[in-house]
């Protein structure tokens, strides 16, 4: 189904408010953790390189996009796994409250 | 599956990222809004397998393998002090994968595509080679495998300006003329975009165009869901795109930094006169008795890590150190700046690794009333957050930035490794200071010895 130009219009508008309204009120402590996660959903691109691979015919197509599968994999991949363990530590913390 | 289905489920993958985002805001949801972020990611990866006719299946899954087998072992194993970088470097391989994505697409459908189509596939390859190439040298800043001062050569402007006219020249002609090769040239001088614009921002500035590059990057990817027909990219790629920017400006407030200074700085930047003239001045050095000796008599001592302490691994021996002093009834406090490290809030992660107790990091608004209280100020590591310059001297490239006042405090002493300036390059007028006291050596060892002469005392 092609999307019409009003659909992306709208989810796009009204993307760009939630992403603001969602972060608007974090602390400078979780500043650093808040990027990485971002980054790691970004990542999903992953998505995308797969469905172009899919499409791919000639040998140029096919290695260009095997290339962006592997980068979207590291993103996706080894931005939750360093994000899971930024926020480990500050779990570690409140033990040490007890 | 029928488009349906799979556009639910799309939806469902965009509403789980949400709740993420939500979630990181916060420290008691936080690690459940990044695993929710990765539910979120693993069911979008996995649905789209079972939609439409699927080739290349092998590769797929290799191409799969291969990134997990690099990825993961590299998350794991990281020092937490290197932690940015290995973010930066994250970022900057989702902008490769985007453009990729984007050139891939337009040789198999750009043929005959309508103008928007063609916008938008130029847009994500340019931004996406910008965030790669620009995320590579923020990699090389911090990796500290390039130098951290800002890069700037005779005529750059120009030189910055001239790409970017070429940028936005060859992006009109592959929208008029077609053809992979103007597509291809796009990509070139994007790359060397990205490159000249991070090239002169100084080492201080760099977290913000991390966040500022991740910004770029999710509107790349949201750009390339409206080229690859999918809700689920845009929905994605806009959310990171609107919290980035966000993240962005905030993180500029927290240092003190006018975003705009720091993204236009590539365009005004002047070559710095150089301070050597003040270099060879007299400091105060002292052996760890003296540091002991004044400890012992102190009543309040605030403790100030920087990201010297990280990389000695010192923060148990500070640790056993505050402890030393509390049970000898001395007031210990842990002064936080926000941007202390190498990004905000990267010193409360390497903290508390070292398992510091919470209530002992007090931030900065709360601990700077506090200096005029204090016996004595222990700068660990640290530099360019408690430098008087980014008060007094206007011109200097942390001005404006807030700082831990330290210099209100009775006396205060510096561990430091040499009289090497700190990350942003600048000279520390505070070293000589009649009041500062100076520990030269590696801040393990330095505090290893002050403990035990504090032991002995």
């Amino acid at each position: 189904m092609e999307l019409t130009a009003i659909a992306v219009i709208s989810i796009f508008t009204l993307s760009i408010f939630v992403g603001f309204e969602v972060v608007s009120k974090v602390s400078s402590t979780l500043h650093t953790p808040l990027m990485s996660g971002a980054n790691a959903i970004h990542g999903v691109i992953l998505v995308g390189a797969i469905i172009v691979c899919s499409h791919a015919t000639t040998t140029l197509e096919l290695s260009l996009s095997v290339a962006a599968i592997i980068l979207a994999t590291i993103n996706m991949i080894g931005g939750f796994v360093v994000t899971d363990r930024m926020l480990e530590m500050f779990k570690g913390k409140k033990e040490v409250e007890k | 599956m029928s488009d349906f289905v799979y556009d639910l489920i799309g939806l469902a993958a965009g509403v789980l990222f949400i709740l993420a985002l939500k979630g990181l805001s916060h420290p008691r949801t936080a690690r459940r809004g990044n695993l929710l972020g990765a539910l979120g990611a693993g069911i979008a990866t996995v649905v789209v397998f079972f939609h439409g006719d699927i080739k290349n299946l092998g590769w797929i899954l290799g191409a799969i393998a291969v990134g997990t087998i690099i990825g993961v072992p590299a998350a794991r194993k990281v020092q937490m002090t290197q932690m940015p970088q290995l973010v930066a470097l994250f970022n900057g391989v989702g902008g490769g994968a985007a453009a990729l994505v984007a050139i891939v697409e337009y040789q198999i459908e750009g043929k005959d595509a309508p103008t928007a189509f063609l916008i938008f596939t130029v847009f994500t390859v340019v931004v996406g080679c910008v965030s790669f190439s620009g995320s590579i040298v923020t990699f090389l800043k911090l990796q500290e495998l390039m130098t951290t001062r800002p890069v700037v050569f005779p005529g750059g402007r120009f030189v910055i300006a001239a790409t970017l006219a070429a940028v936005l020249g060859t992006s009109v002609w592959v929208v008029v003329a077609l053809g992979t090769t103007p597509l291809l040239v796009v990509a070139g001088f994007s790359l060397a975009f990205g490159i000249l614009f991070v090239l002169p921002v100084g080492g201080a500035d760099v977290p913000i165009v991390i966040s500022l590059l991740n910004a770029f990057t999710g509107l790349t990817v949201a750009a390339s869901g409206y080229v690859l027909n999918s809700t689920l990219l845009i929905i994605a790629g806009t959310l990171v795109g609107a919290s980035g920017t966000i993240l962005t400006r905030m993180m500029a407030d927290a240092m003190g930094r006018s975003l705009f200074g720091t993204l236009f700085g590539a365009f005004t930047a002047k070559p710095q006169d150089s301070s050597s003239a003040v270099e060879n001045r007299p400091v105060r050095s002292g052996s760890p008795d003296d540091v002991a000796i004044l400890l012992n008599y102190a009543r309040r001592v605030v403790i100030v890590p920087g990201f010297g302490l990280a990389v000695a691994q010192a923060q148990h021996t500070v640790r056993e150190l505050a402890d030393l002093m509390i049970s000898k009834g001395i007031d210990v406090a842990y002064g936080i700046h926000p941007v202390a490290g190498r990004m905000p809030g990267h010193m409360n992660v390497l903290l508390a690794e070292a398992n510091i107790p919470y209530d002992q990091l007090v931030e900065m608004e709360e601990v700077n009333p506090t200096f005029g209280q204090t016996d004595v100020a222990i700068v660990i590591g640290a530099n360019d957050v408690v430098n008087p310059a980014a008060q007094t001297s206007p011109g200097c490239p942390i001005y404006g930035m807030p700082i831990l006042e330290v210099s209100h405090a009775g006396n205060v002493i510096f561990l430091k490794r040499s009289m090497r300036p700190g990350f942003a390059g600048i000279e520390n007028e505070l070293l000589y200071d009649p009041k500062t006291m100076l520990l030269f050596g590696d801040a393990k060892a330095s505090l290893t010895k002050v403990v035990s002469a504090l032991k002995a005392l």
